[in-house]
């Protein structure tokens, strides 16, 4: 991408926000069309951070109650391990 | 083949091609950003037919590109059905053709892909075609301004004009298409005397002594011994492939010809066969084929084997590989039917053709065709070469019996061009329109290398075609372009493959250093 001013963050985006447009065909859309496509994508892009936020609280959670009981009882847990 | 043209030499020429190639060559390899260049030269290495390297690209754009281009398509394509579905039940206006009641019981007319995409992709970005223009198609033209008030289902002119407007689109290679009046001057003069129509076939009262010249000039030009010229191009190739081909005759046809010559083709009944796109390995193994296994029932050997090629490919910007071709059709003794439409006077060290580019002799092709439209800034074809083949058509041919034969004028504005071009009218112009040409285009398509563009086609053809790829960016290109006074034309999907669609540029001798530098700066902006 030549000529293009990286630092210059807003113009950035907006050339971001464009090229999305153009590789969608948004920007072929009228506008009711647009509303709908972009409010389709939130709401998909929003359902994959709640699961995400979801899915690692639960894996942390998780991982970290085995490590406790690891440390908690290490003799009781050697042994169910070797049986 | 007397070449007249006493400024050029033709040895020094090349000499000077070739320098500039390995330039070219350089340059091109160094200067690249990440992608990686896939430069096919002909597969033959040493003693190979042609006098000079033959570069032709045909990049493949990176996978991340051919994702992007089916996400528009299937959003694109989900909207498509989305519309139709409110459109089925009546959530929305009903703007397109549809059946009436009375015949929902016959065969459904609009449900094809091509009615769908029609209806849903090409509707939203119609209003960069059938643009009206109203100035002549030189360098510069002006447009009529057209607004659509409801999503390009009907459009309206506001009655202004836009002036100016680069043109990007024309195929006025050698700039002949100009109102000068010193240039017109013997085309005025003819008009005075002889009017417009003709009112009268070839065979008829329509063969004026303009048209007799005219063959003469368009035969001493080619170096062939004989010529004759048609009233419209395009009925040059669809009329006339008819009286050379019939019934029980094998046809080898190119994967990417003009619908002219597919035409032409079909209405002549022989048995078609196509090639891959300027591949000779396929050309042969067809031609072996063909003769080892004869027609297809009774195995009879083929009363004819034509291969029909074209100069330059309109819609790639690639040239044929003609000296392969010609030893191929030598080794199986078949005919070549060449259709310069887009290469006469646009390739060629003085314009003639990819005959005079690879530095063949016009002997070696069985039928030269071509057309006036594009570098001679008029209107018709001509067809040319040895006096037997063109006497037969003069009776036999549909366009000759037929067809109103050109008019006297048009006739008037080629004889002066190809004077022009030949250097018969004591300037040099014509050659420095050709020169011209080739700076322009070498210029062009190197700068678009730089900007690391994907550029299919070969290193000298004027037409270049940028590729897009993704359908959101066919109408984004072309309206912005237009905002900016360039007018372009961007090719979609009948045209092209579904998933290579492009801007087609067309370069002129008349475009000046600063538009062609005004049009690559827009173009970095738009996509950097």
């Amino acid at each position: 991408m030549t000529g293009m001013d990286v630092k210059n963050t807003p113009s950035y985006l907006y050339w971001l926000f464009c090229q999305f447009e153009l590789i969608t065909c948004s920007y072929l859309m009228e506008p009711w069309e647009k509303v709908l496509f972009y409010s389709f994508n939130l709401a998909m892009l929003g359902l994959l951070l709640y699961t995400a936020y979801v899915c690692v609280a639960f894996h942390a959670s998780s991982a970290f109650q085995l490590l406790c009981s690891f440390l908690g009882n290490p003799r009781g847990n050697a042994l169910s391990v070797l049986k | 083949m007397a070449n007249p043209s006493a400024v050029c030499n033709g040895h020094l020429h090349h000499h000077h091609h070739h320098q500039k190639q390995n330039n070219l060559l350089k340059c091109g390899l160094s200067k690249k950003n990440g992608i990686t260049k896939g430069m096919k030269k002909n597969g033959v290495s040493n003693g190979t037919p042609y006098k000079k390297t033959f570069i032709e690209h045909f990049e493949q754009a990176p996978m991340y590109v051919a994702v992007f281009t089916f996400v528009g398509f299937a959003v694109g394509t989900i909207f498509g059905y989305l519309r139709d579905f409110m459109r089925a039940w009546g959530l929305e206006k009903r703007n397109i053709a549809t059946e009436r009641a009375q015949q929902k019981d016959f065969v459904p007319l609009y449900q094809d892909f091509e009615n769908f995409y029609t209806r849903n992709l090409y509707l939203r970005i119609r209003d960069n075609w059938n643009r009206p223009i109203c100035s002549v198609p030189g360098p510069q033209f002006d447009l009529m301004e057209r607004v659509t008030d409801d999503y390009n289902w009907t459009f309206r002119f506001t009655g202004r004009t836009i002036k100016n407007v680069i043109n990007m689109g024309s195929y006025n290679y050698l700039g002949f298409a100009e109102t000068d009046v010193n240039a017109l001057k013997t085309v005025t003069i003819e008009l005075e005397k002889y009017g417009t129509g003709v009112c009268s076939t070839r065979q008829e009262m329509g063969t004026l002594d303009k048209h007799v010249e005219l063959e003469k000039l368009v035969a001493t030009f080619l170096g062939v011994e004989d010529a004759m010229v048609f009233g419209m191009g395009f009925a040059t190739n669809s009329m006339n492939i008819p009286a050379l081909v019939g019934k029980g005759c094998l046809i080898l046809s190119d994967e990417l010809n003009h619908t002219s010559l597919v035409l032409g083709a079909r209405l002549s009944g022989a048995t078609i066969r196509i090639f891959k796109h300027n591949n000779m390995q396929s050309l042969e193994k067809l031609l072996r084929d063909a003769i080892i296994y004869g027609q297809p029932r009774t195995h009879r050997a083929w009363r004819k084997i034509i291969i029909l090629v074209e100069g330059i490919y309109s819609m790639e910007g690639s040239i044929v590989r003609l000296p392969e071709i010609v030893s191929l059709k030598n080794k199986y003794k078949a005919y070549l039917y060449l259709d310069e439409a887009h290469s006469i006077g646009a390739v060629g060290a003085t314009g003639r053709g990819v005959v005079e580019y690879f530095g063949m002799s016009p002997d070696d092709i069985d039928v030269l065709m071509g057309t006036f439209t594009k570098s001679f800034g008029a209107a018709g074809g001509y067809i040319a070469g040895k006096k037997g083949l063109v006497d037969f058509l003069r009776t036999h041919s549909h366009s000759a019996v037929y067809a109103t034969s050109m008019c006297p004028p048009v006739a008037e504005q080629i004889i002066r061009a190809m004077k022009c071009l030949m250097g018969l009218d004591g300037t040099t112009q014509g050659l420095q329109r050709v020169r011209q040409l080739e700076k322009n285009t070498r210029y062009f398509r190197r700068k678009l290398h730089e900007m690391g563009f994907i550029i299919y086609g070969n290193d000298d053809s004027p037409v270049v075609p940028l590729l897009l790829y993704m359908p959101g960016k066919i109408g984004a290109f072309a309206r912005r372009m237009l905002e900016r006074n360039i007018g372009v034309v961007v090719v979609g999907f009948p045209a092209t493959p579904i998933t290579e669609s492009r801007a087609r540029f067309c370069v002129s001798a008349a475009h000046t250093r600063e538009m062609l530098d005004t049009l690559l700066l827009l173009n970095c902006e738009e996509f950097g």
